[in-house]
């Protein structure tokens, strides 16, 4: 159904104690007709996994601001291909340097979304490319 | 407004429908065979209601009917969804399988919502004998979503042996669950009202077992006998033409240190073991009753909804707002117009 509203987790993985970012997110989506399903902090790639695949969600968005993004933000994806979640979009934000950008791009990451970033921005990037289904 | 699916397969070619069909048995020939993506798949169908959730639910349901429905129910920040993090810890020391649907509330203005009760419930990532499902709300009232059934029964066929069903934070009245359920759980906290929140009519008239929950709290075994001395008064007799009164055990937990888990989830068993005898005849009809007027009442709404787009509803609607019309005469002619099937139908999709 066309109307039936996108599914998005907000994930937040690895020993980052940060998730004010991810809650005002995940209450801005919501504002926007988006159903959030949010995990909690401390989440290793296996729980953001499951936590996908349980849900079937639209988009893993994962927010990370401990700098650890090169070694989680690319097993997240991986394990995601693993269990054949390919027409997941997967966004990252939090603090990530721009120089980082192509290699998360490489990895699987449809966008990453820095400081300033408003949440409209990322409700219309989430609305045109997340996957079409069934 | 998409069509229902109903009106969809009025419109779809053989091909399409036959294609739906293999799609769905496709889908549940991978759930049944343990594969957790066709299962996951599967209940997003159900919880959008397309036509491929209705050819596999009428190949899943026969399957249904064995696992043991646990509502759990009570007031936001009880503790439902540490407790029902504390019972499949349980569940899963005894090496029993668990499925959870958890419901949290829909924005009735933005139609969005945050699922927040799996951050209690996260320990289980590399446990396929655990699989968790949140669900919004979706406009339905009553604490459950409309899909809530139909997904217990996926997670049923597919052989999981106990499926919790974790509601919205509810108020007084949102008993739902207890048509939806075996075996209902109304969580409460301590010190949450008297003696007269306890004797008013409701939610706990339809426990099966009553929760305490944050034991370690000062006035929960205070609040615990209370409720027991209420429901002492509770009749023994049914009246006739009438359900029989429930008298549901109190217990008291400690959900997030695991105190009293073990007692409820025998208590659980114990109502399971009876409800499977002549007890649970009655629960059933009245299950399938509430289950085929909620299918009906969906498939009306969305019959009504289709016929809110044509220029006569407008008109209906127009006269009503003048104090021309009242509202009862214009229901019931849109009532007509549906049964008659009167009004041009709504554009249809072709894809979804």
């Amino acid at each position: 159904m066309t109307d039936r509203p996108l599914k998005v987790l907000i994930a937040k993985p690895g020993l980052d104690g940060h998730d004010r970012g991810a809650k005002v997110l995940a209450r801005g989506l919501r504002d926007e007709g988006f159903e959030v399903v949010y995990t909690g902090l401390r989440q290793t790639p296996e729980m953001i996994v499951t936590a996908a695949l349980q849900e079937d969600v639209d988009v893993v968005g994962l927010s990370i601001l401990s700098g650890a993004h090169m070694t989680l933000v690319p097993k997240v994806c991986a394990l995601l291909r693993d269990r054949g979640m390919t027409d997941v979009l997967i966004t990252a934000g939090g603090i990530i340097p721009d120089d980082d950008v192509p290699a998360l791009k490489e990895s699987g990451v449809a966008a990453v979304f820095g400081p300033g970033t408003t949440i409209a921005q990322v409700a219309d990037f989430l609305r045109a490319n997340a996957r079409p289904r069934d | 407004m998409a069509a229902s699916p109903g009106d969809r397969r009025l419109h779809a070619s053989s091909g399409d429908e036959a294609a739906i069909a293999e799609r769905a048995n496709a889908l549940c020939d991978a759930a049944l065979a343990g594969d957790r993506r066709a299962l996951a798949r599967l209940l997003t169908a159900v919880e959008n209601r397309t036509p491929i959730a209705e050819a596999a639910l009428r190949r899943l349901y026969p399957l249904a009917g064995r696992a043991q429905l646990i509502g759990i129910t009570g007031p936001p920040g009880a503790g439902k969804s540490t407790l029902v993090a504390a019972l499949i810890a349980e569940l899963r020391r005894a090496g029993r399988p668990v499925a959870v649907v958890a419901v949290d509330p829909s924005s009735p203005i933005t139609g969005g919502a945050v699922l927040g009760d799996r951050v209690r419930m996260q320990a289980y990532a590399g446990d396929d004998g655990v699989f968790i499902r949140s669900m919004a709300s979706r406009g339905h009232a009553g604490g459950l979503s409309s899909a809530t059934s139909a997904a217990a029964a996926v997670f049923d066929a597919a052989g999981f042996d106990t499926v919790l069903i974790e509601t919205v934070g509810t108020g007084q009245s949102e008993v739902e669950v207890a048509a939806t359920a075996d075996t209902t759980v109304v969580v409460e906290a301590p010190e949450m009202g008297d003696e007269i929140q306890a004797i008013k009519a409701g939610l706990l008239e339809v426990a099966d077992l009553i929760v305490v929950n944050k034991g370690d709290r000062p006035g929960a075994h205070r609040t615990a006998g209370q409720l027991q001395a209420m429901l002492a008064d509770t009749p023994r007799e049914a009246r006739p033409g009438r359900p029989a009164p429930k008298h549901p055990d109190v217990l008291v937990t400690t959900a997030a240190t695991g105190e009293g888990v073990p007692e409820l989830l025998v208590a659980l068993d114990r109502h399971r073991a009876a409800a499977r005898g002549s007890d649970g005849t009655a629960t059933r009809a009245a299950r399938a009753e509430a289950q085929i007027w909620a299918v009906l009442a969906d498939r009306l709404h969305e019959r009504a909804r289709s016929i809110e787009a044509a220029p006569i509803a407008a008109a209906l609607l127009g006269a009503v707002a003048a104090h021309e019309l009242d509202p009862y005469a214009a229901a019931d002619r849109l009532l007509e117009l549906m049964a008659g099937g009167g009004a041009s139908p709504s554009p249809v999709e072709e894809s979804d």
